[in-house]
């Protein structure tokens, strides 16, 4: 579904990135983890093709879509859930949702308003308000329903349990969960190790802008010099 | 002693959300102390009130016994407080002398004069503090081509120029190799020995935190939750449960295993 | 009877308001998705009537009349969605100096493209078939003509606020105003977006240009006139609101009906009065929010450190200024005025490449203070009979205290704001020169205003002018040089930190706007006395736009710019305005310019220089 090769990103002069490369098979629930500044949110934008990678590749489906603009990656089916959630916080529920509308595309699952509304039902309470009134929750829920109205077939999903109540984050556990079992292939980025392992397939590792570790979370536990490295204190 | 920077009961709301609440802290003269928590827990609001620019919704910030709060950026620095930026802010079009040297034409009140050329004022005061941070080599370098690393060094000499009380640092090592990073810290300490500063940072970066601070606060939703040395701190409940968590829940759930 | 004269007078300005809230609507629209102010919008206005005017003399009866205004705003629309494409594309991620400069071009090229199609006579707009008389209200004749478009002006609007609160495409434009990269994150082709923004946009302007036909026709100098009026209103209604533009579009016109016959002498300045009040109260306009500076930066890539003049640079300047000394020997009393001219162009560029590189503040006015300075000394040797040589001095000061009065208004803003707050002051003075008739002449301007006799030679007049304007350049490099100059230069690279280490950012740009309008005035007193005369179009929004354009022209970064930019319009001007559309070729030079070679004829020699090894490459290049 994606495979990411040697890719090198910048920020301004800061080398970010550095040779990262791997591959998320259909399906999959990939969770990316690191620490703060380990490059996470960079990758995902550098997937989304928002941080133009200097150099190597990003295949998504068979297609290349390094140096594609942003929204042709969003055509092709990625769907990119930012980490400081970014909703219009002038528009209503109802609006926000209508920004990511896109046609249903084959080998994806096909969301309608009432499917969303279903899986995030506080969302439908509160439909004709406007983004500003909404909680740290509520937003987050709004900006991945958001993203689903454009009817992705791989979710990249940026520290979405950052900064949100621990009800909430079990919340988004199950949805992450109930959209893999749709169908759907997930990449998240993660610092909370214990919530990535509720809800990933595989972990890959990441530390300055380099990959450290990809393997199954049995394989990480039988390496627990790698998770004091790079995961925690 | 009395405290360089007293914080009694800093409140600061954000429409309805509490971002910092009833905060309240002293950092002695002479100390590393650092504020950590998660993303979004208020240590950068905490920050900018700290330097004004922020007004507090209530509380008070002390300098020196001397009540500061609200008072502009520039007058505090002018007070004896410097800071660094977690996304550096210096001056592009200049070398880095002349970075330094601006610091120094402020602090010795001469903004407005027309007459001398600014690239020989306190040339030499500004190559010492150059010095100070080992970027004496690149003191003719245009400030827009250095490396990034460099650039943390050169605004550290420039928040040293008016020999300040206290160092207020923003995440000082985001965005840093691990090697500059040990060695950005180390210079801090350095500086805090040898000019009696104090120094209060933010970091993400729990090596740097663990091995350089003197004293650790922890702030989450806007509350400090723990303070205390990296040991008491580390063995903190509910510090894990928040913060540093991951890890911990993982080796939980190996014992049980 | 007097109720009847007032309800006649008001239902005039709402009348006339709507042309106005159209262009206002479309350049706000614009600029809230593309964050770029089209200065070129009134030329669109200008097309919409001319195109109009000539459907209606081919189309017959209602149908013809009103389908000739539908399809004036779809062609403008249209020729909208070339300019956005051909001009403004290639400089969307382009710095907010560049983009304005851009739209300039397009003003010039628009000028003469309608010069050359519908000739230089005004075109008299025919009467709506079936609106042709008068209604009586309370006694007073009311044109019907007005009340259909009283009546139509609240459909627009509810039209436009249909459209962008309960449509697809409104939604996109409202998220697009708010977060662009995330709309396009989401799928949405921003190209796409940003062009049919710019199509509606251009489409409104023309349906105002059209719409106003019965009541005022087409002529070339519509594009300029309408303007500021539309600045005016969209600084007082926010930039951005649709509701601010209507609001502030009958405040403005009703203003200006009733300013007719109570004050007739101050409709224009009353206009402007209003919109420094009310940014007074809300400096972003009544509907407008806090603007964030532009996220390329005003003037571009940061600047090189400065260094003092080398041996070269010393050598090539003394070269250069007895070159200049040695003139009168050499040439004839026709060259040394020219070089006057040129002279104290260079003087007044170099004012304003002062504030816009050094201190990163973009001023669409600066002309004011120019006009400011010879006017003080106009109006003192006119009425105070004060001696040439104090009135030459005394008009620097004066215009530096202008600057100091204008400024504290504008330097509380950024950016755009800024930008469009420093031309509406500048629009202010003129206005107020040009309507205070018993002051200062009015259009016929301030005469016999002639230097000392130990000046009046050519000759000597010649050296005064190289003197100071030698000195005032020589003196606006010494303080670049100086701390005050790092200090602007500090504020401009990052307020931020320069808040964070003791420079009241504020203050340091509020001395340098006061010093840059000094410069000008001193510029503006050399001018007078050399010409012996003063009217008011040396402090239009031209003036202003002919010095911005110059400082481009030459190259934003160094002072040199302004000079060399100042020298080659100036000097390419006499052979330029031989041509029949001088503008034409003026428009498409600084358009190009903007996409090809944006650093300028300085930057571009240096960077040429560089290249050839003639200057050391800096590392600075990577």
């Amino acid at each position: 579904m994606l495979e990411v090769s040697a890719l090198n990103s910048f920020y301004g002069k800061a080398h970010i990135l550095n040779d990262l490369s791997f591959k998320v098979e259909r399906g999959e629930v990939v969770a990316l983890l690191g620490r703060n500044g380990a490059g996470k949110t960079t990758t995902m934008k550098s997937l989304m093709q928002l941080v133009r990678p200097r150099s190597g590749q990003v295949i998504f489906d068979g297609t290349r879509i390094t140096g594609l603009p942003a929204h042709k990656a969003a055509r092709l089916g990625l769907g990119y859930v930012p980490e400081e959630r970014r909703i219009f916080s002038d528009l209503t529920i109802l609006e926000n949702l209508e920004v990511g509308r896109q046609r249903p595309r084959e080998g994806a699952p096909a969301w309608t308003l009432e499917a969303l509304f279903e899986l995030f039902p506080n969302l439908w309470e509160r439909r004709n308000n406007r983004g500003k009134a909404m909680s740290g929750g509520e937003q987050q829920m709004l900006t991945i329903a958001r993203t689903l109205m454009g009817n992705p077939k791989l979710l990249l999903l940026d520290e979405p349990s950052e900064g949100i109540a621990p009800v909430i984050v079990e919340q988004m556990a199950r949805t992450i969960v109930r959209l893999k079992n749709e169908g759907l292939t997930v990449i998240i980025s993660e610092q909370n190790l214990h919530f990535a392992r509720m809800v990933a397939d595989r972990a890959v590792i990441i530390e300055g802008g380099e990959k450290k570790f990809d393997g199954s979370f049995s394989e990480l536990e039988k390496h627990p010099e790698i998770r004091d490295a790079y995961l925690s204190v | 002693m009395t405290a360089v920077l007293k914080v009694t009961d800093l409140v600061r709301h954000f429409g309805g959300i509490k971002a910092v609440n009833n905060v309240s802290f002293e950092v002695a003269p002479g100390e590393l102390r650092a504020l950590i928590g998660p993303n979004g827990a208020g240590k950068s609001t905490c920050f900018n009130m700290l330097m004004g620019q922020l007004k507090p919704t209530a509380g008070k910030v002390f300098l020196n016994g001397e009540d500061i709060t609200g008072r502009p950026p520039r007058e505090i620095w002018r007070l004896g407080v410097g800071r660094t930026f977690q996304i550096t802010g210096t001056y592009q079009s200049m070398t880095v002398a002349e970075n330094v040297q601006m610091a120094l034409i402020s602090h010795n009140r001469k903004l407005f004069s027309v007459l001398p050329r600014a690239h020989r004022l306190y040339r030499e005061e500004a190559l010492d503090l150059l010095e100070t941070v080992g970027m004496v080599d690149q003191a003719d370098r245009a400030c827009a081509i250095l490396a990034y690393g460099d650039l943390k060094r050169l605004e550290l000499a420039i928040a040293l120029a008016n020999s300040p009380r206290l160092l207020l640092m923003d995440e000082p090592t985001a965005g840093m190799a691990p090697r500059e990073r040990i060695n950005l810290m180390q210079l801090t300490s350095d500086i805090v020995r040898d000019r009696g500063v104090s120094v209060l940072f933010t970091e993400h970066d729990m090596d740097v935190v663990f091995a350089h601070s003197h004293h650790i606060m922890v702030l989450n939703r806007g509350e400090l939750i723990a303070e205390g040395s990296a040991a008491e701190v580390r063995a903190d409940a509910r510090v894990q449960e928040v913060y540093l968590g991951g890890g911990t829940l993982f080796a939980a759930e190996d014992a049980h295993a | 009877m007097a109720m009847g004269l007032f309800v006649a007078q008001l239902l005039t300005g709402l009348a006339n308001a709507a042309a106005l809230f159209l262009v206002a609507s479309g350049l706000s629209l614009i600029f809230g998705v593309t964050r770029i102010v089209n200065f070129a919008h009134g030329s669109l206005y200008m097309i919409g009537a001319y195109v109009g005017v000539t459907l209606m003399n081919v189309l017959p009866g209602h149908f013809g009349f009103w389908g000739s205004i539908v399809l004036a705003g779809l062609i403008t629309g249209l020729i909208g969605v070339v300019i956005e494409m051909c001009v403004l594309r290639p400089v969307y991620k382009a710095p907010e100096l560049f983009q304005l400069v851009a739209t300039f071009g397009v003003i010039l090229v628009i000028q003469d493209l309608a010069l050359m199609i519908w000739g230089a006579e005004d075109k008299l707009g025919p009467r709506a078939p079936g609106l042709k008389s008068v209604v009586r209200i309370l006694g007073e004749p009311v044109p019907q003509y007005d009340l259909a478009l009283i009546a139509i002006t609240p459909f627009i609007l509810f039209a436009l606020w249909w459209l962008i609160t309960k449509t697809r495409v409104g939604i996109l434009v409202r998220a697009a105003t708010q977060d662009r990269e995330m709309v396009g994150a989401l799928g949405v082709n921003q190209a796409w977006l940003f062009t049919g923004v710019f199509f509606l946009g251009s489409a409104l302007a023309g349906l105002g240009g059209a719409i106003q036909l019965p009541k005022g026709g087409a002529d070339l100098l519509m594009d300029l006139n309408i303007i500021s009026a539309v600045f005016v209103v969209v600084v007082i209604g926010g930039m951005g609101s649709i509701t601010g533009a209507f609001l502030a579009s009958v405040l403005i016109s009703v203003l200006n009906v009733f300013g007719v016959t109570y004050l007739p002498q101050s409709t224009l300045v009353l206009m402007y009065v209003v919109m420094a009040v009310v940014l007074l109260v809300r400096p972003y306009g009544l509907f407008g929010r806090e603007e964030k500076a532009g996220e390329h930066g005003q003037v571009g890539e940061p600047d090189r450190p400065i260094r003092p003049f080398g041996k070269m640079g010393m050598a090539l300047t003394s070269l250069l200024l007895l070159g200049l000394a040695l003139v009168p020997f050499l040439g004839s009393s026709f060259a040394q005025v020219l070089i006057v001219d040129i002279l104290i162009f260079c003087l007044f560029a170099a004012s304003l490449q002062f504030i816009l590189s050094t201190g990163g503040l973009v001023s669409f006015g600066h002309a004011l203070f120019y006009g400011g300075g010879a006017y003080a000394a106009a109006l003192l040797m006119s009425y105070a009979d004060t001696p040439m040589e104090v009135a030459f001095i005394l008009a620097p000061i004066s215009a530096g205290l202008l600057a100091l009065v204008v400024g504290w208004f504008c330097i509380r803003l950024s950016g755009v704001y800024f930008a469009m707050l420093t031309l509406a002051f500048s629009q202010l003075g003129w206005s107020l020169v040009f309507q205070w008739n018993e002051v200062t002449g009015g259009d016929d301007g301030l005469v016999n205003i002639w230097p000392s006799a130990w000046l009046s030679d050519t000759t000597t007049y010649y050296y005064f002018a190289l003197v100071f304007v030698t000195a005032g350049i020589l003196f606006l490099r010494h303080v670049i040089h100086a701390p005050f100059g790092y200090a602007l230069r500090a504020a401009r690279d990052s307020a931020r930190q320069a808040e964070a280490t003791g420079i009241d950012v504020r203050k340091v740009q509020w001395m340098s706007f006061a010093l840059a309008g000094a410069i000008a005035g001193l510029a503006g007193a050399l001018f007078v006395f050399s010409k012996g005369s003063i009217f008011p179009n040396e402090l239009q929004i031209s003036k202003s736009f002919d010095a911005l354009i110059v400082v481009f022209l030459g190259g934003v970064k160094t002072l040199s710019g302004g000079i060399v930019g100042a020298t080659f319009l100036e000097g390419a001007k006499d052979w330029l305005i031989r041509l029949e559309y001088w503008r034409l070729v003026l428009g498409l030079v600084i358009i190009f310019v903007v996409i090809i070679a944006p650093d300028g004829i300085v930057g571009t020699l240096r960077r040429l220089g560089e290249r050839l090894g003639l200057r050391r490459q800096e590392e600075f290049m990577r």
